[in-house]
């Protein structure tokens, strides 16, 4: 059996989110204290030695952001930006929300940790507007921590200065993609932008940028108060520390559930998730959100990890774990994941416009006829590799990865 | 509170555009924004009224049109379709409303949302800000029932 191990979501649950005294009574914002006694190098060399990766779904390593983002400029009056990316809309996904609603604090405490590292005085969370629980905790956070000092002038007497501002989102997957979500944040349509140039050297407003996920911030302070060498003893050497998994679907015990990087499909859903639902067999885990992979039994006992994942052709993403049983038809969950994808799409480029729903055609096509299909997975696979190689963003460059995946693995369930 | 004050909660930067007409539209029983309340913004930023338009037809939570005073958002993400949001679809279209449409006695309208995050107890609704999970077609009528029912009280 295993267990879990918890780090973004300490202390969810243990205390009243809506009252920051229960929070300091915690250690709350200790850390952030002990962070500004040491020089913001310290800092960065510290998160870019625990190799944490980004949790957003793309693993990137947080530190080395961090150290691109300090160093893009000399000037140290040039002013930049610390963003947080709450805009989570990928299907299957509620890991920030959870941490939002039971922990704001330590998500404001992961930033102004980093904000002081990069040298940014300025602060944004921009949280999806659906998410009216997020948002109103959030608020109260931000308030009390301004009562508090905590944030605003001088924070704990060492001359750092630090503002946060929230922003609200209106319903727009593609905002969660980060260039697009600095479009958002500055008022404007989300339209997604050509990198590079990246955030870390001109992000909001043209100015160097640090954006991070919700719970790649929440593991910042759990770095500082352990150190770089405990923390990469937690999980795997691929992708150290913990991750909140949130699973779904035919499953006994749907929730989630933060544990060690390494853990196994297996465990999830057989530990923490009790199985799947009325005794059923599974046919398939949809891993990663709808940016996601299909995957079977083959990659069930592969512990989870970035790049470990990538090897057996499936990805980690957000960590969703979207359980399907045996009953189920994966056609019909191709179909909400496409259709998905051509009503997120914003149509600023034409291989992301015409394919998204050029995959649709073919899926409609395809429903029918219901026998001989497999031409027709053929045909979507084409279809969605090149929208991979020509897209303008990761959404256009995303149904490749269910479309190869269904390909992969369940070719003659289609 | 009218208009003006409302707009004035904030400071006349454009980085504030969302923030404001999600204020603007929230305070409206009729849940959407108007030619005028677009004016009033792009005047108030300083920016063209044609890119607060833009701004307002790209982002899916904001309406041109009036809409009920309740507007009911239901999740299509995949978890929520394949544990059953069609019982919600029909369910409501039982009671009376339609997706798509704001009934006529501008109570309700039904719209579709993308994944509410409430995976873990689908399938799962929005009725404005509040979120209601694991629902099925008697609880959703007696959700429905109550809404009325507290108009009706407080007419």
């Amino acid at each position: 059996m295993i267990s879990e191990k918890r780090i973004a979501l300490k202390n969810a649950g243990k205390y009243n989110p809506e009252d920051i005294n229960e929070y300091l009574s915690l250690g709350g914002y200790k850390n952030v204290e002990k962070a500004l006694r040491l020089n913001s190098s310290e800092i960065i060399d510290t998160i870019i030695s625990s190799n944490l990766r980004g949790r957003g779904g793309a693993g990137f390593p947080a530190g080395l952001k961090e150290k691109f983002t300090r160093e893009s400029v000399v000037d140290p009056s040039i002013q930049k930006y610390i963003v947080c990316n709450a805009d989570e809309g990928e299907p299957g996904t509620f890991k920030d929300r959870i941490i939002m609603e039971q922990d704001p604090h330590v998500l404001i405490e992961g930033m102004m940790i980093a904000a002081f590292a990069i040298g940014a005085s300025k602060g944004y969370i921009y949280v999806r507007g659906e998410y009216s629980d997020s948002i109103k905790m959030l608020q109260t956070a931000l308030k009390q921590s301004y009562d508090k000092t905590l944030l605003g002038k001088n924070i704990f007497n060492s001359g750092f200065n630090l503002d946060i501002e929230l922003k609200i989102g209106a319903g727009s997957y593609l905002c969660g993609e980060e260039l697009t979500l600095l479009e958002s944040l500055e008022g404007k349509r989300g339209y997604p932008k050509i990198k590079p140039p990246f955030p870390a050297e001109k992000g909001l407003f043209g100015m160097p940028t640090l954006i991070n996920n919700v719970e790649t911030f929440a593991h910042i302070p759990y770095i500082i108060e352990h150190g770089a060498e405990h923390y990469k003893s937690i999980g795997t050497s691929d992708t150290p520390g913990t991750k909140i998994f949130t699973i779904s679907g035919d499953i006994n015990k749907p929730g989630f559930y933060e544990t060690e990087l390494g853990v196994t499909l297996r465990q999830l859903i057989e530990d923490f998730g009790e199985g799947i639902k009325n005794q059923k067999k599974l046919k398939a885990v949809l891993l990663g959100g709808a940016a996601g992979t299909f995957v079977d039994e083959s990659v069930m006992d592969t512990p989870i990890g970035f790049d470990s994942l990538k090897e057996k052709g499936a990805v980690l993403g957000s960590g969703a774990i979207m359980v399907m049983s045996e009953e189920r038809s994966l056609f019909e969950i191709l179909y909400t994941v496409l259709e998905f994808f051509k009503h997120e799409s914003c149509g600023k480029c034409v291989p992301c416009r015409i394919g998204t729903s050029q995959l649709m055609v073919l899926m409609d096509e395809a429903k029918n006829i219901k026998t001989d299909r497999k031409k027709y997975l053929e045909k979507l696979l084409f279809e969605a590799e090149y929208m991979a190689k020509s897209s303008l963003c990761p959404l256009g460059q995303s149904p490749i990865l269910p479309i190869r995946s269904i390909h992969r693995f369940f070719k003659d369930q289609f | 509170m009218d208009r003006q004050s409302i707009i004035k909660q904030f400071e006349p930067v454009k980085d504030n555009l969302l923030n404001i007409l999600h204020a603007l539209q929230n305070s409206n029983p009729e849940n959407y924004l108007s030619v005028d309340d677009l004016k009033l913004v792009s005047h108030y930023l300083n920016i063209t009224y044609s890119s607060v338009y833009g701004v307002v037809k790209y982002y899916s939570m904001f309406s041109l049109k009036p809409r009920g005073k309740y507007v009911i958002r239901i999740c299509k993400s995949p978890m929520c379709h394949m544990i059953g949001n069609k019982e919600i679809i029909d369910g409501l279209k039982e009671t009376g409303y339609k997706l798509g449409e704001t009934s006529g006695d501008k109570l309700f309208s039904v719209e579709e949302t993308e994944c509410l995050g409430r995976c873990a107890k689908a399938p799962a609704l929005m009725i404005n800000d509040k979120t209601y999970t694991a629902l099925d077609r008697k609880k959703l009528k007696e959700l429905i029932q109550s809404i009325k029912l507290n108009e009706q009280n407080t007419k």
